[in-house]
């Protein structure tokens, strides 16, 4: 299952950073954060608990680049 | 700006003012080093005091490499070593860099987006009384009567009812000429009416309709990297932790080295030159430039109409040197026409034409209905009768009571009448009334008025080879392909040959370059997922083409071809040029730094500096497919 969500980030590299971070999150088995239109697209694992996930993928987020924010 | 940025910007403004200010009182005043220090502070706490605090945030979380902790240990770092103003200075321009970034990206973010934004606010819904209701276009059931008033920007899908209007479709299409429809017309969401009131019956929701479709796609486009991307952010994950280790390496190797050779240390010199180190080792003027050189091109193709689906496929365009077309529908209008008229000795044209369309009537083949708009005029009905198809060679029909036969040679020998044989390219038709010969007609598919023009302008944009894919007979291809100038046809495939024949070219192309495919969207769906890039023209509204394409040409112009190729060819070289250049600067301010040349000032320009024109250059990109 793939959805989209709406982030916010400052610098470019921060965004990659978000990226590799949601990318080593447990139940995602991919995604791909664009700075341009500030939107982060996640694939869930199949069985992926899609709330607690993307909680975990905000922490991670959180800690490779304090000044984020992911609208869940 | 956001509220955020103008937080910054006054803090910019009270920073500077108050650097002047204790560098004013520092040199005029006898300050003992304590007391200037405690000065310096002030400005330096005013500007970056985020900085640290987010820094400090960086080594809670282990990252240490991350940008603000960089910054603080390269200003720290230089008020220790005595030089307050520039510790000062140095993250005074860091935040007015930052500042400038935030806004300069988030204006071509948003003058990109602008460009891309067609999404109607509401429709107006008739309800059962006839009143009219704003409403949500989400919330509009399928198959409900809109209305939409001259200004208003059609929301959803539909067939015309009542009223008829010029419409503008210059967002859908990038066609600047306006289009006419009346009732009975279907129009398309996402375009203008600019005159006439409109009432319109929907047939598709809002979220199957064009313009939510063409969102969709342009929103995700920036999703789909390309290569030169991910390069560049792979880069950066190394280039930044090199860098702080060379810093390093910078601080201490020197004066270790110094004074094992019984020289001087000149600590300070080097912890200077290392820190210099760290304010180049920032990577965001690399990593912002390249994702808004394709948004800008993807947007500036977007304008002419030409979707790309991802960042990958602009890339992709721009390497390829080979581009298949199919030939209907793509270099041809897919409409045939009459286009010779060869009566034999003693019949007229009219006579010969008219028979041909009388017996073909009954059917609603192209070539019947070619013939009908040759004739142009409506006939009487019950003039012709036992109209039968003769086993795929043509029609015989009785018509005004006399036996006529239309078709092709075979159907003309079988009937034993001696015909005129033609070669030419097209359909030739064969006419004979009760076993005299007529004359034959030659009906043709049409070449479009700019194909020409477009495979010119692939050749003169670095395209190689074109090759034409057709189901059409040999004499047919060639003469389309020789007229328009094409290297390359294969005639007589059938659907699934040209998959295999696009297969087999693929399989020649050289190593890095790419092979184009270019089709209407129907019936070439599995070619179009099989060629490196494959592009659907004329896909307005055609749902499956712009599933398959990875390139969607809303109009059916071939110059849009040429055109997407010149787009990708201009954002590439803009990427090429950004990476090029902010590399160079980069390494030569780490060398120059390093030898003692270039000072912290230099530093903050290579980082802040490289990102500003890297962003202004990134802006062409959006200008790549105007046309002059």
């Amino acid at each position: 299952m793939k959805k989209t969500y709406k982030i916010e980030v400052d610098c470019a590299n921060c965004a990659a950073k978000m990226e590799d971070a949601a990318k080593k999150t447990a139940g995602v088995a991919d995604a791909t954060v664009s700075f341009m239109t500030q939107k982060m697209k996640v694939e869930f694992a199949d069985g992926a608990d899609v709330a607690a996930t993307m909680q975990a993928v905000l922490k991670n987020c959180k800690k490779v680049e304090d000044d984020c924010e992911i609208y869940l | 700006m956001t509220k955020k940025q103008k937080k910054t910007l006054l803090r910019v403004i009270l920073a500077l003012a108050l650097l002047l200010a204790v560098s004013l009182i520092d040199r005029l005043l006898p300050v003992p080093g304590w007391l200037a220090l405690v000065l310096y502070l002030v400005p330096y706490l005013t500007i970056g005091y985020d900085v640290l605090i987010k820094a400090g945030k960086g080594i809670r979380n282990r990252q240490p490499f991350d940008e603000r902790f960089l910054m603080a240990v390269a200003t720290i770092g230089a008020m220790a070593l005595g030089e307050y103003s520039e510790g000062v200075a140095v993250m005074l321009f860091y935040q007015i860099g930052e500042l400038f970034q935030g806004v300069a990206v988030g204006k071509s973010r948003r003058s990109i987006s602008d460009l891309m934004d067609i999404r109607p606010d509401s429709a107006n819904l008739e309800l059962e009384d006839g009143t009219f209701e704003e409403t949500d276009p989400d919330d509009v059931p399928v198959g409900s009567v809109i209305v939409v008033q001259p200004g208003e920007r059609i929301p959803i899908d539909g067939d015309i009812l009542e009223g008829s209007a010029t419409l503008d479709t210059a967002a859908l299409t990038g066609e600047s000429l306006p289009r006419e429809v009346q009732a009975g017309d279907s129009v398309l969401s996402g375009c203008i009416d600019m005159t006439g009131v409109l009432r319109i019956r929907t047939t598709k929701e809002f979220g199957a309709s064009t313009v939510s479709k063409i969102l969709d796609l342009v929103e995700n486009s920036s999703m789909k990297k390309a290569r030169m991307e991910n390069f560049i952010t792979r880069f950066a994950r190394y280039y930044t932790p090199a860098v702080c280790y060379a810093a390093l390496a910078l601080a201490i190797l020197p004066p270790v080295a110094g004074l094992l050779t019984g020289g001087a240390a000149n600590w300070g010199t080097w912890v200077y030159r290392a820190l210099t180190f760290l304010v180049i080792s920032c990577p965001c003027a690399l990593v912002i430039s390249i994702p808004l050189s394709f948004f800008g091109g993807i947007g500036g193709a977007s304008g002419q109409g030409i979707l790309v689906k991802g960042s990958n496929y602009l890339e992709a365009l721009a390497e390829t040197d080979c581009v298949v077309f199919d030939k209907t529908g793509t270099l041809t209008q897919g409409v045939f026409q009459v286009t010779e008229v060869h009566p034999a000795d003693g019949i007229s044209r009219e006579t010969l034409l008219e028979r041909a369309a009388l017996a073909e009537s009954y059917s609603n083949h192209p070539i019947s209905r070619s013939l009908k708009t040759a004739v142009g005029q409506e006939f009487a009905p019950g003039r012709v009768t036992d109209a039968e198809e003769v086993g795929g060679h043509g029609v015989a029909a009785q018509v005004d009571g006399r036996t006529v036969a239309v078709g092709n040679p075979r159907l003309m020998e079988s009937l034993h009448i001696a015909y005129t044989p033609a070669d030419a390219p097209g359909t030739v038709i064969h006419v004979a009334e009760e076993g005299q010969y007529l004359g034959y007609i030659l009906i043709s598919d049409v070449v479009k008025p700019n194909a020409k023009a477009a495979i010119a302008g692939l050749k003169a944009a670095g395209v190689t080879q074109t090759v034409m894919l057709t189901g059409d007979n040999q004499a047919t291809a060639q003469a389309v392909a020789g007229e328009l100038g094409i290297d390359q046809y294969y005639a007589q495939l059938l659907p699934g040959d040209k998959v295999e024949r696009v297969e087999a070219l693929l399989a020649r192309q050289g190593k890095g370059k790419k092979l184009a495919f270019v089709g209407d969207g129907i019936n070439d769906a599995p070619v179009l997922s099989r060629a490196d890039v494959g592009i659907a023209m004329g896909a307005l509204g055609s749902d499956a083409a712009i599933e398959a394409a990875d390139i969607v040409l809303m109009d059916d112009d071939p110059a849009k071809i040429s055109l997407a190729m010149q787009i990708a060819r201009k954002t590439l070289s803009i990427v090429h040029e950004n990476i090029v250049f902010a590399l160079a600067v980069k390494a030569l301010c780490l060398v120059l730094g390093a030898m003692g040349v270039a000072n912290m000032w230099w530093a903050v320009f290579a980082d802040v500096g490289v990102m500003v024109l890297a962003v202004l250059n990134a802006m062409r990109a959006l200008g790549a497919g105007r046309r002059r």
